[in-house]
C-alpha cells in the first residue's frame, strides 16, 4: 500500500532573541546597520532548530501518536503540516486532503449565537456552507445544544461551548486529520466522547496524527507512535514501547530526595526520626503506571536507641482523602534482622491499582508497638494511565480512586435452574 | 461518519499538495484564494454581526458615521471655505468627498489591524492569508453603500439634480476599493513585524485627508503643494465623485494617475504579503 503522506527531513530554525515576536522599526533598522557595519552573519548561537531531520510515512489508516516532552517539536510538526507555519528545509507530500484541530473553537466569537458560530468555525477549519448545513442537525446533536443554539456563546457553559466547538471539528471529512492535545480540555465525561468519536474517525478509515499528553488515549487509540526529543524523531514504532521510553527518558534525571528532618508536614509531638525519603521506582521517578511498582525509600536515625523499624504509609489522592494504607506489622514477616538506630527501608507497592492522578503520601515510622514519627504529605507522585485491561479502556474517574480487575461468568438460563437445582 | 460510505478512503495517486520551503517569489495563488471565497463571505459577515452588537443605535451608526463629520466641517469650516467651493451647498461638496474619504480611512484602518487583530486564526488554522485584510476592506464596502444612499437623500433635500456623471460613480468605487486594498494589504503585513504601524496610522489617515482635497477645493491649495495632490492617488478619486455629484468637469488626468498608483499598488502589495505572510504564524 502507498503512504498517504510523507514526510522527508523536516527542519524548522527559528532565529532567537529580539529578532522573533515583536519587532519594531527602529530596532530591526538598527539591526540592519550594525550588522552591515560588523559584517556579520546570523549569529549561530541565536539559531534554534525547532525541528530537524525528521523523515516518517503515514498510511491510509493509519491513527500514529505523537508525544514527547513539551518543546520537543510536537507541535511544531503539526503546525508545517496543517500549513500553518513553514518548514525551513525538507517537504512533505500528502495524498489527500489535510484538516487540522489545533485549537477547539478556533474563531469562535463571543457575540455570536452558536448556530452562527457553527457556521463560521466550520467554514474557517475548510468546509463548505452547504456541507454545513447537510451536517447541521448532526452536529447540535451531537454537542447537545439543540435548545441554546440561538444564544450567543458568551452565555454558554464552558462545558456547553466546549462541546459544540469540538462537534463542528468532529465531522470535518478530511482524509488526514491533525489533532493537537484537544483532549486536555474539558471534563472527564467530554473527554470520553472525544476519545469516542475519534475511535469512530479511525475506525472509517481515515489517518490521524494526534499529538497528546494523555497517555493512556495514546496508547489506546494508536497502532503508531512518534517518539520526538529536542525537535528530532528519537523514536517510532508501536505505542506501548514508545511510552514506556518516553517516561523513562522522561524521569530519569530528576530523582528528588525529600529532606524530612523538619518537614511542615510532621506531626506535632514527634521526634524527628525519619530523614529523608525518595521515590526509587526503576522505571520513571516521580511518575508511576497504572499497574507499575511504587517504590521508595526512607532513611531514619533514631536518637533513643537502636528500633526494630516498622514503616507504615498512607496514600491520598488530590482532594486529601485516604485511598488505602498499609504497613510492616500487620503484614507478617516485618521483623528485620538486627535493630539498629540509623538505616533506610525500601517499601514496594506492586501492581499499584490507582486510576490516573496525583497522590501524596503520609509516613509513618516505629517499631512494632508504637509510632515515634509521623509526616503527612511527605512526598507526592502521579500515576499516569496505562491500558492495564489490554481494552484500550478504563473505568471512569468518577468510579473512584481504585482500578481494579474483576473476573465474570456467565450463567445462561438453563445453567442457572441448573445451579439452583444443585444448590437446592 | 460510522456509514461505509464514508469508510472508503481514498488515496491519491499523485499528491494532492507538496509542503516545502517556499522560493522567495511565490506565485499569488488566486486560485487558492478564489476556492476559498466563501470563508472571505464569512468573515466579512461575522465582522459587520459583531460590529453594531450590543450597540444602542446599532446599523444607525453607518449612517450617522459620514454625516456627523459633514455636519461639523459645514459648520466650522463652511464660511470660511464655502465661498471658494463653487456653487454649490458646502454640505454636499464636503458630503461627495467624505463618502470615498471615510470608506477609505475605515478600509485602511480596519485592514491594517487585521491580521494581527485575527492571530488566533493566522496561529491556529490554515486558509490563504490574503482573506483577512481582504474581508476587513469589504467589509467596509458595506457602509460605503449605506453612505452613498444618504448621498441620494442629501441631493434630494439640496434639490440638486441628478448629472449624468453620476453613471461613473460605480467604476469610481471600484477604484477606491482597490487602492484601500492594496495600502491595507500591504499596511497589514507590515503590522505583523512592525507593531509602530499600528501607531502611526491614525496620523498617517489624517495626514493623508488634509493632502486630500475632500474639506478644501484643489484651488486653495498653496501652488507650491499642489504636486502632493497630483501624486495624491486620493485626488482624483474625491474629486471624481464630486464632479459626478456637482456635475463638475471629469478630471481625468488625476483618475489616470491614482488608477495606475492603485493597480500596482496591489499587486505590489499582494506579492510583499506573500512573501511576508511566510513568517506570521512565527511573528505574531
Amino acid at each position: 500500500m502507498k503512504p498517504i503522506l510523507e514526510a522527508r527531513a523536516l527542519g524548522k530554525r527559528y532565529q532567537l532573541g529580539s529578532r522573533r515576536g515583536y519587532g519594531t522599526l527602529g530596532e530591526s533598522l538598527g539591526q540592519r546597520i550594525g550588522a552591515m557595519l560588523t559584517r556579520r552573519r546570523a549569529d549561530a548561537r541565536r539559531v534554534f532548530w525547532a525541528l530537524q531531520d525528521v523523515s516518517f510515512d503515514a498510511m491510509p489508516g493509519d491513527v500514529i501518536g505523537i508525544i514527547g516532552r513539551n518543546g520537543a517539536g510536537k507541535s511544531t510538526l503539526l503546525k508545517i503540516l496543517s500549513r500553518i507555519t513553514e518548514p525551513t528545509t525538507g517537504a512533505v507530500d500528502l495524498y489527500g486532503h489535510v484538516g487540522s484541530l489545533l485549537e477547539v473553537g478556533t474563531g469562535f466569537h463571543q457575540d455570536l449565537t452558536g448556530r452562527e458560530n457553527v457556521y463560521l468555525n466550520g467554514s474557517i477549519l475548510g468546509m463548505r456552507r452547504l456541507e454545513i448545513a447537510r451536517k447541521f442537525d448532526e452536529i447540535v446533536a451531537f454537542a447537545e445544544v439543540e435548545k441554546f443554539i440561538d444564544t450567543p456563546v458568551k452565555r454558554y457553559s464552558s462545558g456547553m461551548y466546549m462541546r459544540l466547538a469540538f462537534a463542528v471539528a468532529a465531522f470535518l471529512d478530511s482524509e488526514i486529520l491533525l489533532i493537537d492535545e484537544v483532549l486536555a480540555v474539558g471534563d472527564a465525561n467530554f473527554q470520553k466522547r472525544c476519545l469516542g468519536k475519534m475511535r469512530d474517525v479511525s475506525a472509517s478509515g481515515r489517518t490521524v496524527l494526534f499529538v497528546s499528553h494523555n497517555l493512556a488515549a495514546v496508547e489506546s487509540l494508536c497502532n503508531r507512535c512518534l517518539y520526538f526529543s529536542n525537535g528530532r524523531l528519537e523514536a517510532s514504532g508501536a505505542p506501548r514501547e514508545l511510552i514506556t521510553r518516553y517516561l523513562s527518558a522522561d524521569a530519569a534525571p530528576t530523582r528528588t530526595v525529600i529532606n524530612l528532618a523538619s518537614h511542615a508536614g510532621r506531626r506535632s509531638g514527634c521526634e524527628p526520626v525519619m530523614q529523608s525519603v525518595s521515590l526509587v521506582n526503576a522505571d520513571a521517578g516521580a511518575t508511576v503506571r497504572m499497574g507499575g511498582t511504587l517504590a521508595f525509600q526512607v532513611d531514619f536515625q533514631c536518637e533513643r536507641g537502636a528500633i526494630a523499624p516498622v514503616l507504615g504509609l498512607v496514600i491520598r489522592n488530590g482532594y486529601g482523602h485516604p485511598v488505602f494504607g498499609i504497613n510492616n506489622r500487620i503484614v507478617p514477616g516485618y521483623r528485620f534482622a538486627a535493630p539498629s538506630d540509623a538505616g533506610s527501608l525500601i517499601c514496594r507497592v506492586r501492581d499499584l491499582p490507582l486510576m490516573p492522578g496525583t497522590y501524596s503520601i503520609d509516613l509513618f515510622l516505629g517499631d512494632a508497638y508504637r509510632d515515634y514519627d509521623v509526616v503527612h504529605d511527605a512526598i507526592s507522585f502521579d500515576v499516569v494511565a496505562a491500558d492495564v485491561f489490554g481494552s484500550g479502556r478504563l473505568p471512569d474517574a468518577e468510579c473512584g480512586p481504585i482500578c481494579w480487575p474483576a473476573s465474570w461468568t456467565y450463567l445462561p438460563k438453563q445453567s442457572v435452574a441448573a445451579v439452583e437445582a444443585r444448590s437446592g | 461518519m460510522r456509514d461505509a460510505a464514508a469508510a472508503t478512503v481514498s488515496v491519491h495517486a499523485r499528491p494532492v499538495l507538496t509542503i516545502r520551503p517556499r522560493p522567495a517569489i511565490a506565485s499569488l495563488q488566486l486560485r487558492e484564494a478564489w476556492a476559498h471565497r466563501e470563508l472571505l463571505l464569512f468573515l466579512t459577515w461575522r465582522d459587520l454581526k459583531v460590529r453594531y452588537k450590543q450597540t444602542a443605535l446599532g446599523a444607525a451608526w453607518a449612517v450617522v458615521q459620514p454625516l456627523l463629520p459633514m455636519a461639523i466641517f459645514a459648520a466650522t469650516l463652511g464660511r470660511i471655505i464655502g465661498p471658494a467651493s463653487g456653487t454649490a451647498p458646502y454640505a454636499v461638496f464636503v458630503y461627495a468627498a467624505l463618502l470615498p474619504w471615510t470608506f477609505f480611512a475605515n478600509a485602511v484602518t480596519s485592514s491594517t489591524n487585521s491580521i494581527v487583530g485575527n492571530a488566533n486564526l493566522v496561529s491556529k488554522v490554515y486558509f490563504p492569508r490574503l482573506i483577512i485584510p481582504a474581508a476587513a476592506v469589504l467589509g467596509a464596502t458595506v457602509d460605503f453603500a449605506i453612505g452613498f444612499a444618504m448621498l441620494g437623500g442629501l441631493l434630494a433635500w439640496y434639490r440638486i439634480p441628478l448629472h449624468p456623471h453620476l453613471l461613473l460613480t460605480p467604476l469610481l468605487a471600484v477604484l477606491v476599493v482597490v487602492l484601500a486594498l492594496g495600502t491595507g494589504t500591504l499596511f497589514s503585513a507590515l503590522s505583523v513585524k512592525y507593531r509602530d504601524v499600528r501607531h502611526a496610522l491614525p496620523f498617517v489617515v489624517q495626514l493623508w485627508m488634509f493632502a486630500t482635497p475632500v474639506v478644501f477645493p484643489v484651488t486653495l491649495m498653496p501652488p507650491s503643494w499642489r504636486w502632493l495632490l497630483a501624486i495624491n492617488p486620493m485626488t482624483g478619486i474625491v474629486e471624481g465623485f464630486r464632479s459626478a455629484v456637482l456635475g463638475l468637469p471629469f478630471p481625468f488626468v488625476p483618475l489616470a494617475v491614482s488608477a495606475g498608483i492603485s493597480v500596482t499598488l496591489l499587486i505590489g502589495a499582494a506579492w510583499f504579503f506573500r512573501r511576508a505572510e511566510r513568517a506570521f504564524a512565527d511573528t505574531i
